[in-house]
């Protein structure tokens, strides 16, 4: 037990990257549970949305938490434009075929930010990204506590709009029985086309809790997309509490990993947690038996 | 028989092609594109005639490069030793990889990601374990002499591969004519349908997969022969993942000819982007994924879905005029 005193900081800086995660989860598992489709441009949206914010930071002088106003709408829309204008019509009735535009759409996106932006690294310089809050067991930096409770905010939100709004009964009526949901009246197309928007907006609000503490570079994507992968697969595929729980997890695996086991190693306790669940239990810790 | 004649037709012209260019650049060209032509005709063996997309065809590519160079580079031993050891290592990483998937019953999207998932565990594992050199790679000492499967001329490479693309072309001729390939394709229609129909079909994805793996690890061992280094970026990155899946979708997957056609008409369409838009990092790959959802949306039977709609309309023309 003495080495309480690393253990703890540790943990507790896991839940607020979880907490990160879980964000990039939720909007990866909604388009999952209602399209069935895995989305693998979700890490490069991350991407342009991270680059959004640091440009509007640079260039407009908009501080990272007031881009909550601008860039999660700006993804909204991409995302919706995206599902209609691309996605849907690629799918000619194969979900396969949706997994690849995906892809195609990824590759694409990233490489044309490694062509205009190169691989540097850029972080934004904030007076805050040092400030620090005090839990009593340990000290953990300011962003990071907005980060956190951000994440449960925006989590709580969107269960609660698909408990309560007709928009969320639609999406979770097309998500159970697409054919039943076309024949009571329900655009099925615009529902699609809706819950992928939403999934980017998520991503648009991870964007902009994430700069304050984080870089971007072209490359960023990918150490989110496959952990958000890992998390949406632990916390089933499709369910809300599932992601956020997953998140959480992730992120203080991840923490503890790289505490003992050192930075390049630490990875792959997230790997082996990943294909672990896939191979034991696609299902998911919460999720229902397909 | 068709099928057979077009192979041969694919040999005789390609065989005396190096005596007939002048440029070297050409030839290396040619060489890229028969290279990823090959790492094509393994995905093509679980993904276009299995169905069974793998999105980390890295691995199994990876695993033949590493057994090829640290068998030459850390034991010593000869470069035939490393290249023959290749497809047994490929093919038993897809063993292992297809066990574990198969066994447990994922399908489509979950299928993909564990294949994605343990190509990033072994790039992780080659960056950090010791006897593959960790993240600087390894060197394989330059010794040319066709003993150590290096050549001093492009040349002895392009014969080198050109008769491992033949090899792949008459094998995947044979999946097409034998009952394994029949089954494989059943599976890949409808999978509980050849079940119910008595095919046993773990054993027959699995041993798609192990054949799949297999040749990919022939064509990592051809890579390391090449350019005579290998690192975990390189190895099992995304990058060849992406390639090994690209090149028999823009083809036609589940064809022969298929791989072919499409690495050709992509290193052909990379290399006229690269005249046009210059030599910048990202673009080339940009180009791909741009591709890859221009097939999906336009063409997702490939080009050699494309050449028998074209051959189709052209004989109905005849057969009305």
């Amino acid at each position: 037990m003495s080495q309480l005193p690393i253990v703890v900081p540790s943990v507790l800086n896991g839940l607020t990257t979880g907490a990160i995660y879980a964000l990039v989860a939720l909007g990866l598992t909604l388009i999952y549970g209602v399209l069935h489709i895995i989305n693998f441009a979700h890490g490069s949206l991350l991407m342009l949305a991270m680059f959004g914010v640091f440009f509007l930071h640079k260039l407009a002088g908009l501080d990272p938490y007031l881009a909550l106003l601008v860039v999660p709408p700006a993804c909204f829309v991409a995302g919706y434009a995206l599902q209609r204008g691309v996605i849907a019509r690629a799918s000619h009735g194969k979900d396969h075929n949706i997994l690849l535009v995906t892809l195609g759409i990824a590759i694409a996106i990233e490489n044309v930010a490694i062509y205009f932006w190169r691989s540097d690294t850029r972080t934004l310089d904030l007076s805050y990204a040092f400030d620090t809050v005090n839990l009593g067991v340990a000290l953990v930096a300011l962003p990071r506590v907005v980060a956190f409770a951000g994440a449960l905010v925006v989590a709580g939100g969107l269960w609660l709009f698909m408990a309560r709004t007709d928009l969320g009964r639609a999406i979770r009526a097309v998500a159970k029985e697409r054919q039943g949901a076309r024949v009571v009246g329900i655009d099925v197309e615009h529902v699609f086309a809706m819950s992928f928007a939403i999934g980017t907006a998520c991503v648009g609000v991870a964007a902009c809790l994430l700069m304050p503490t984080f870089y971007v570079t072209p490359q960023v994507g990918h150490s989110f997309v496959l952990i958000a992968f890992t998390v949406v697969v632990l916390g089933g595929m499709g369910s809300f509490p599932g992601a956020l729980a997953g998140g959480l997890i992730i992120g203080v695996t991840e923490s503890l990993c790289g505490l003992f086991l050192g930075e390049s190693l630490g990875q792959i306790g997230i790997f082996a947690i990943f294909i672990a669940i896939l191979l034991l239990r696609p299902s998911g810790l919460l999720g229902h038996r397909a | 028989m068709r099928t057979l004649a077009g192979i041969a037709l694919f040999g005789l012209v390609m065989l005396p092609l190096p005596a007939l260019l002048a440029s070297q650049v050409w030839l290396n060209f040619l060489v890229m594109t028969l290279f990823f032509a090959l790492l094509g005709i393994a995905w093509n063996v679980v993904g276009g005639y299995g169905g069974q997309f793998s999105f980390g065809h890295a691995a199994f590519f990876g695993t033949g490069a590493y057994c090829a160079a640290v068998l030459q580079a850390q034991l010593g031993l000869a470069a035939w030793l490393g290249f023959a050891l290749a497809p047994v290592a490929g093919g038993a990483v897809a063993g292992v990889v297809g066990f574990l998937s198969f066994r447990y019953g994922l399908r489509g999207s979950y299928f993909a990601l564990v294949t994605l998932a343990f190509a990033e565990v072994l790039r992780i594992l080659a960056n950090s374990a010791g006897f593959t050199g960790g993240g600087s790679g390894l060197l394989i000492k330059l010794a040319p002499g066709a003993a150590n499967l290096q050549f001093a001329d492009r040349s002895g490479f392009y014969y080198l591969v050109l008769a491992l693309v033949i090899a792949g072309l008459l094998l995947s001729l044979w999946i097409e004519r034998s009952r394994f390939g029949s089954y494989l394709v059943a599976v890949r229609e409808n999978e509980d349908a050849a079940r119910a129909l008595g095919v046993d079909a773990f054993a027959i994805k699995l041993r798609a997969i192990v054949l799949s793996g297999a040749i990919a690890g022939v064509a990592g061992a051809v890579y390391a022969q090449m350019f005579l280094y290998v690192d975990p970026g390189l190895a099992f990155g995304p990058t060849m993942s992406v390639e090994a899946l690209l090149v028999p979708i823009v083809g036609g997957m589940g064809t022969v000819f298929g791989p072919v056609l499409g690495s050709l008409a992509l290193h052909l369409l990379s290399e006229a982007g690269r005249s046009v838009l210059g030599q910048a990092p990202g673009l080339n790959l940009a180009l791909y994924g741009v591709l890859l959802v221009i097939m999906v949306l336009f063409l997702p039977d490939g080009l050699v879905g494309l050449l028998r709609r074209v051959r189709r309309r052209f004989l109905r023309g005849r057969a009305d005029a």
